[in-house]
């Protein structure tokens, strides 16, 4: 990357028109090409858009980054079945913050792109199974989804004569579990969103054990600005294995969080360079590339390209690109903790590891945040994730174990602290040495003493 | 299954050919399975054992205790051996070979036991339990657990029968799966999630499930447990006999566990081809009866000054007995010579009625004991009801045919595997519920398709994914027909048709078909014009056996036709007497009639229920009309009451003995209570007391033990003559109700009234809800309303139950036979196929109600 001004490296696709007054009407996303995506794509015999999709080398966004196109080639054909896409919007991860924004300020963008899937997989019923706590974004999506409806876009006829296309918007009852894709259908069914054992996949025996294409909101998004502007276009951004654009989302201490859409590879110091850098006077501790249950990493990777490739050499993975940033005032067992809490509530309860280690977990961290660990207590924890990590039904349970290992492997010495004395004449007095306040967004502002001191209190 | 050594199971079964084995190698050793194994059960075949929770090799895969990881070369995460399939090349290193697999077992062994409250000193399963055996085997010594464990409150009954401790359970869900699966009664669920996931029910909706006690055997930890077991005893310190149920037809295997002559449990044992490892909750908590403390122990004389019966020593009891029958003998001889208008014109005064429970070996000593030693064929086990035709039936298509007689007949195994199944005058959930499990198994694996000649669709029918052909009582034979010549029929009747056509197609017909005239001679005509093979389940445990004992009138042990003077002969020399009497012997109903008629002056009776008999009213009347009762009994019974002469016999879990299941499988069993482990005194079977009372009336009955009955029975082999002739009888129009009748119909239910479940009242809390049924125009018609109390009347009484109104052909009332009162047959006077009357119930002021009990009391004691 060149050093010119930094903001030149965006490309807003998805966001493009955002900040449009009703960014979220048909109208507005007529006015910036809208549905013409679509219409490229209806021309074209189903499978040539498959291929199109896989050739352009669109992976899925939602952090497994397998490729969209293959996904799509998976559903048998001629098998007299139902076939059916599935939008994964159950966005819950901790710091991953995307779909929602996207769905909430360019909802059509993500309908049009189910079109062109529904297209190509030769689906008539299509779902976007919701987030159920993010009442304004349902609210959008249902409006959205009634303008498609009545331009034409879904119901009768809508791929074609004789080919109708119903869009089926769900809300889930909040759980994280359901992001898990097979989890995800059993919610969708009405059953209780528990992983199902694969074989057989979703491709095979996926919603009403129909052949099923479950893609994350981002991935079908990215679909109609791919066909409307071509591989070509798109392969210009990003690197050969992981072309295109994509939405990194950064947050934590920053100067500036948000939404920055720029192609694969971009390195975190250029993303931090474009938003004003960590907040004035701190400096970056350790950051997520994708969410909570990728591993961390911490200052000495701000020039791992944020692609797949890149941050899984990094011993990390890409995930949702929800980099979330944390300075010098943040304990890391603290974070982990949070973290920990998060998943031990979270855990379906299907599988042992997962279930009992996370419940075990947090009483650990907790415990050595109160200054009641001892020092076997960190092998302790390397051990429990161990077991989780690998073993569990699915991924919830390694993403609970991420969070542990890299922050054993790079801020070993800080748990260390919480479980010896901190002086040594007096024995008792353990537990964290960060001043939770420190952290705080009004930490260093004019009366940062006083909201000290009232935290304290 | 074949392991490289080729050394093959005995099971004999064909070997698959070689296209459909995949090789691997777990852990260094080489193994060839079917394709479609899953690596666990490849393992064991190696003598390698994995441990586990969730995995149960007759449930789906769950892969939910993580307990089986094993590593598999060439996979990024080591995988859980209970949900992989075998493929062609696979490498698997168990926790024997590789520090991975091990380590991950030993820590997912740790984290099992981070919230299980250890509570093994005090839990029923302790010292049989695979969580405390395999944290022996893959567990550390010591937990590095001291956090805080959740708790639960405990336990919660989840059924009157099953208790639930959540602290326990492992959440394999073995229970939810087998209610799934298995049972069809999804009942109990996972709930809430994370470390607080548990098994629960709905609210207001308790696990009645006729199967509930197979999760109770399957837990892998103590987390269900029984409420009429809970801390009773330790696995420990019991004794386990193997057994076989004595409560249907079908003979399932059983494990009978008993400490100090005491039975504390009884648990499905394995049988493949029977029941699997399956067991109903009537077999498996119904054996308290046994117990009871008015078991009878001693013989009882009635003193004929008190009129009261008194116990006395077996030599003056048998003598007593010997004298009345001989006296019953001598009035007859001497009626005959006075010729008195209502004299015993082919027996010789006395009848025998033996009941449908006995054991094989029980049921002959009662034939020949009724041939040899009273000179009569007025001898039949049913106590139900029976006609003619049945009889014919029986010695025609069923007598001398089966598994163990003469190889031939249907197995569960031929049943499972039948592409379609017609049921008539059969209820299998209630009626054979091992035959249920099969039937829905085949449906699961198969889409096996079951047709029942029924009034509606049962829950049993539903869950087997079967289709009502609704038949009104005594339309049967019509319906039968009609499959057979395949026209007249509605669109699913056709269905019925064309399926029982198919290769290998099943035609089951029950016990009750025998009251519609005309049907089992249709059903031998519909199995020949559709190629269906038939089958005959009885209901009760010993009707099979007494079939083939001979405890009918007119057919003697081994199907032979008492009325072929050369199958007389043959038995007459193994009995080692001169001749057999040559007269038409009286089948049950003609026997009480000839008794109440005066014509009969004697009776021995066995385990029969005077509210079994088809006429109740009149059975009573017998009973008090003859000159002398001679009952054989376990404990005080409406016979009993009116006996001259009581004499005790053992429980089958007493003695040794025979059952003959439906598919005329020997299920011989040895006593599980030996006489030197029991505390009460112990009493003789049947087949012992009828050869000592035989030798009272100096006849040598030679049946002084079970080896001496098999030994007997052995010499006497099978019938190769002529056999009875097929049944030929003609329907009769079915009943017209007139107006304001209905037909009645009935069942039992699996869980009701009958005696061999007294004394177990947990098992008596699991009981469906007793009720009326009739459809919605009838209902209508009688100004009847759903939920609300309806009367049903007949010529003797009424019984009152809250009404479901159902799908089902109109002008039919239905009802649970033996759920209330004194059973249907005694309160109303009518039988299944007559007419009776239904109405509302009258406002409660009216009169106590005999008899008729309120359903929302159905947990009501017998």
């Amino acid at each position: 990357m060149t050093t010119e001004s930094p903001e030149k490296l965006l490309t807003p696709v998805l966001s493009e028109f955002w900040d449009q007054p009703e960014s979220w009407t048909l109208e507005t996303y007529r006015r910036h090409h809208g549905y013409e995506g679509l219409r490229k794509a209806l021309e074209m015999p189903p499978d040539d858009v498959i291929a199109y999709v896989k050739d352009a080398g669109l992976r899925g966004r939602g952090g497994a980054g397998f490729p969209a196109g293959m996904k799509w080639q998976f559903i048998p054909q001629g098998d007299d079945k139902p076939h059916y896409l599935v939008v994964n919007a159950d966005e819950s991860e901790p710091g991953t913050c995307k779909d929602i924004p996207l769905l909430f300020a360019n909802p059509h963008s993500l309908i049009e792109g189910m079109v062109i899937a529904c297209h190509a997989i030769r689906s008539n019923h299509a779902f976007i199974y919701l987030r159920g706590e993010v009442v304004p974004v349902l609210r959008r999506l249902h409006l959205a989804v009634r303008e498609a409806y009545e331009a034409g876009y879904l119901g009768k006829d809508a791929l074609g004569p004789g080919k109708n296309l119903e869009l089926t918007v769900h809300a889930g009852a909040g759980a994280y579990i359901c992001g898990e894709e097979t989890a995800l259908l059993d919610s969708l069914e009405g059953r209780r969103g528990q992983p199902r054992l694969r074989p057989p996949f979703p491709a095979v025996a996926g919603l009403y054990a129909c052949p099923t294409v479950v893609n994350n909101v981002e991935t079908i998004a990215s679909v109609p600005t791919l066909i409307r502007e071509g591989q070509d276009w798109f392969r210009g951004m990003g690197s050969e294995k992981s072309p295109g654009f994509t939405l990194y989302s950064l947050s934590g201490h920053v100067a500036r969080p948000g939404q920055y859409e720029a192609p694969l590879g971009v390195t975190l110091r250029q993303l931090l360079d474009m938003s004003g850098g960590m907040r004035p006077g701190h400096q970056l501790k350790f950051w997520t590339p994708g969410g909570s249950s990728t591993p961390m990493l911490t200052d000495e990777h701000l020039d791992v390209p944020l692609d797949y490739e890149g941050v899984g050499e990094a011993g990390s993975m890409l995930g949702t690109k929800a980099l979330q940033c944390f300075d010098e005032t943040t304990c890391v067992v603290r974070a982990v903790t949070r973290w920990t809490e998060f998943y031990a509530h979270e855990s379906c309860g299907k599988c042992t590891p997962c279930r009992e280690g996370t419940y075990w977990l947090v009483q650990l961290l907790r415990d050595i945040e109160a200054g009641r660990g001892v020092p076997g207590d960190l092998d302790k924890l390397d051990s429990i994730a161990d077991t989780i990590n690998g073993k569990s039904f699915c991924a919830l349970g390694d993403g609970a174990a991420a969070p542990i290992f890299s922050s054993l492997k790079y801020f070993r010495e800080e748990y260390e602290q919480h479980v010896a004395p901190r002086s040594p004449g007096d024995a008792t007095a353990r537990g964290c040495p960060f001043d939770p306040a420190a952290t705080t967004a009004w930490a260093d502002g004019p009366h940062a003493k006083t909201a000290h001191q009232e935290v304290k209190a | 299954m074949t392991v490289t050594t080729d050394a093959k199971t005995s099971g004999g079964g064909e070997a698959p050919p070689p296209e459909d084995l995949v090789s691997l190698t777990i852990d260094g050793a080489e193994i060839s399975v079917p394709k479609g194994t899953l690596v666990i059960r490849a393992a064991e075949q190696l003598g390698i054992e994995i441990p586990r929770f969730c995995d149960h090799p007759l449930l789906d895969p769950a892969g939910a205790c993580r307990q089986c990881i094993v590593e598999v070369e060439g996979q990024r995460k080591p995988m859980a051996s209970c949900t992989i399939t075998c493929t062609e090349g696979m490498v698997v290193r168990t926790q024997l070979s590789s520090p991975v697999a091990e380590k991950a077992q030993r820590g997912v062994m740790e984290l099992l036991l981070i919230n299980h409250p250890l509570d093994c000193p005090v839990c029923d399963k302790g010292g049989e339990c695979p969580l405390q055996n395999q944290a022996m085997s893959t567990g550390s010594a010591d937990s590095r657990f001291d956090g805080k464990k959740r708790t639960f409150e405990k336990p919660v009954p989840i059924s009157e029968q099953v208790l639930l401790d959540r602290e326990r359970c492992v959440l394999c869900a073995r229970c939810t799966r087998f209610s799934n699966q298995i049972a069809g009664d999804p009942m109990i669920e996972l709930l809430e999630r994370g470390a607080l996931q548990q098994v629960g029910t709905g609210e207001g909706d308790p696990f009645e499930s006729y199967f509930s006690g197979n999760t109770i055997q399957i837990c892998p930890v103590g987390a269900l447990t029984s409420a009429a077991y809970r801390f009773r005893s330790r696995p420990f310190d019991l004794v386990s006999s193997p057994s076989v149920c004595e409560h249907c037809s079908v003979g399932c295997a059983t494990r009978t566990d008993h400490r100090r002559g005491k039975v504390m449990r009884r648990m499905a044992a394995e049988d493949p081809e029977v029941n699997e490892e399956w067991l109903c909750d009537k077999g498996r908590f119904g054996f308290r009866y046994a117990q009871r403390p008015n078991r009878l122990t001693t013989p009882l004389v009635r003193d004929p000054e008190t009129g009261e019966l008194t116990e006395t020593s077996w030599p003056e009891a048998l003598a007593a007995a010997a004298a009345g029958l001989t006296a019953a003998r001598e009035r007859t001889v001497r009626d005959r010579e006075a010729d008195v208008r209502t004299v015993d014109a082919t027996g010789t005064g006395v009848g025998v009625l033996a009941g449908g429970r006995v054991t094989y070996e029980d049921a002959y000593a009662y034939g020949k004991f009724a041939r040899v030693a009273l000179r009569t064929n007025d001898v039949d086990f049913r106590a139900r009801t029976h006609t003619a035709e049945e009889a014919e039936f029986l010695a025609a298509h069923v007598a001398g045919r089966g598994l163990d007689l003469d190889g031939t007949g249907l197995s569960h195994t031929a049943v499972e595997r039948a592409p379609a199944v017609l049921l008539a005058g059969f209820e299998s959930e209630e009626e054979a519920p091992g035959v249920f499990l099969r039937l829905r198994k085949a449906h699961r694996k198969h889409g096996q398709r079951t047709f029942a000649l029924a009034t509606h669709a049962t829950r049993g029918l539903e869950k087997a994914g079967g289709t009502l052909l609704p038949a009104a009582p005594g339309t049967e034979t019509e319906w039968l027909d009609a499959l057979s010549g395949g026209v007249g029929l509605d669109e699913r009747g056709a269905e019925a048709a064309e399926a029982l056509r198919a290769e290998g197609s099943v035609l089951i017909v029950g016990e009750r078909i025998a009251a519609v005239p005309g049907a089992l001679t249709a059903a031998v005509r519909t199995a020949a014009a559709t190629g269906a093979r038939l089958a005959w389940i009885p209901r009760r445990a010993g009707e099979r056996g007494a079939v083939e004992a001979g405890a009918l009138p007119d057919l003697l042990p081994g199907a032979r036709p008492a009325g072929d003077p050369g199958a007389r002969e043959q038995v007459a020399y193994a009995w080692r007497v001169a001749d057999l009497p040559s007269g038409q012997g009286r089948d049950t109903g003609a026997i009480i009639e000839a008794a109440a008629a005066g014509e009969l002056h004697a009776l021995v009776v066995g385990g029969v229920e005077v509210a079994d008999l088809p006429d109740p009213a009149r059975a009573t009347e017998a009973l008090e009309a003859v000159d002398f009762l001679v009952s054989l009994e376990q404990r005080p019974s409406e016979v009993t009451d009116r006996a001259d002469v009581v004499l005790p016999v053992s429980a089958v879990v007493e003695k040794s003995g025979t059952f003959l299941n439906w598919e005329g499988r020997a299920r011989m069993f040895e006593a599980a209570l030996k006489p030197d482990q029991m505390t009460r005194r112990h009493v003789q079977p049947d087949g012992r007391v009828l050869h000592m009372l035989a030798d009272a009336l100096d006849v040598s009955l030679a049946l002084p033990d079970v080896r001496a009955t098999r030994r007997e029975l052995d010499r006497l082999g099978g019938w190769d003559g002529s056999r009875a002739a097929a049944p030929r009888h003609r329907t009769r129009s079915a009943p017209q109700p007139g107006s304001g009748q209905v037909v009645l119909a009935g069942h039992r239910m699996l869980l009701d009234q009958g005696r061999l479940q007294d004394g177990d009242e947990a098992l008596a809390g699991t009981r469906h809800a007793a009720l009326i049924r009739v459809s919605a125009p009838t209902a209508e018609a009688f100004g009847l309303v759903d939920g609300a109390e309806a009367r049903v009347t007949g010529p003797a009484g009424f019984v009152q139950l809250p009404l479901c109104v159902t799908s089902m052909p109109d002008h039919v009332v239905w009802l649970p036979l033996n759920s209330t009162g004194g059973g249907a047959n005694r309160d109303l006077g009518a039988l299944p196929g007559q007419l009776v009357q239904v109405g509302p119930a009258p406002a409660p002021a009216a009169a106590p109600v005999p008899g008729a009990t309120d359903a929302s009391a159905k947990k009501v004691e017998a």
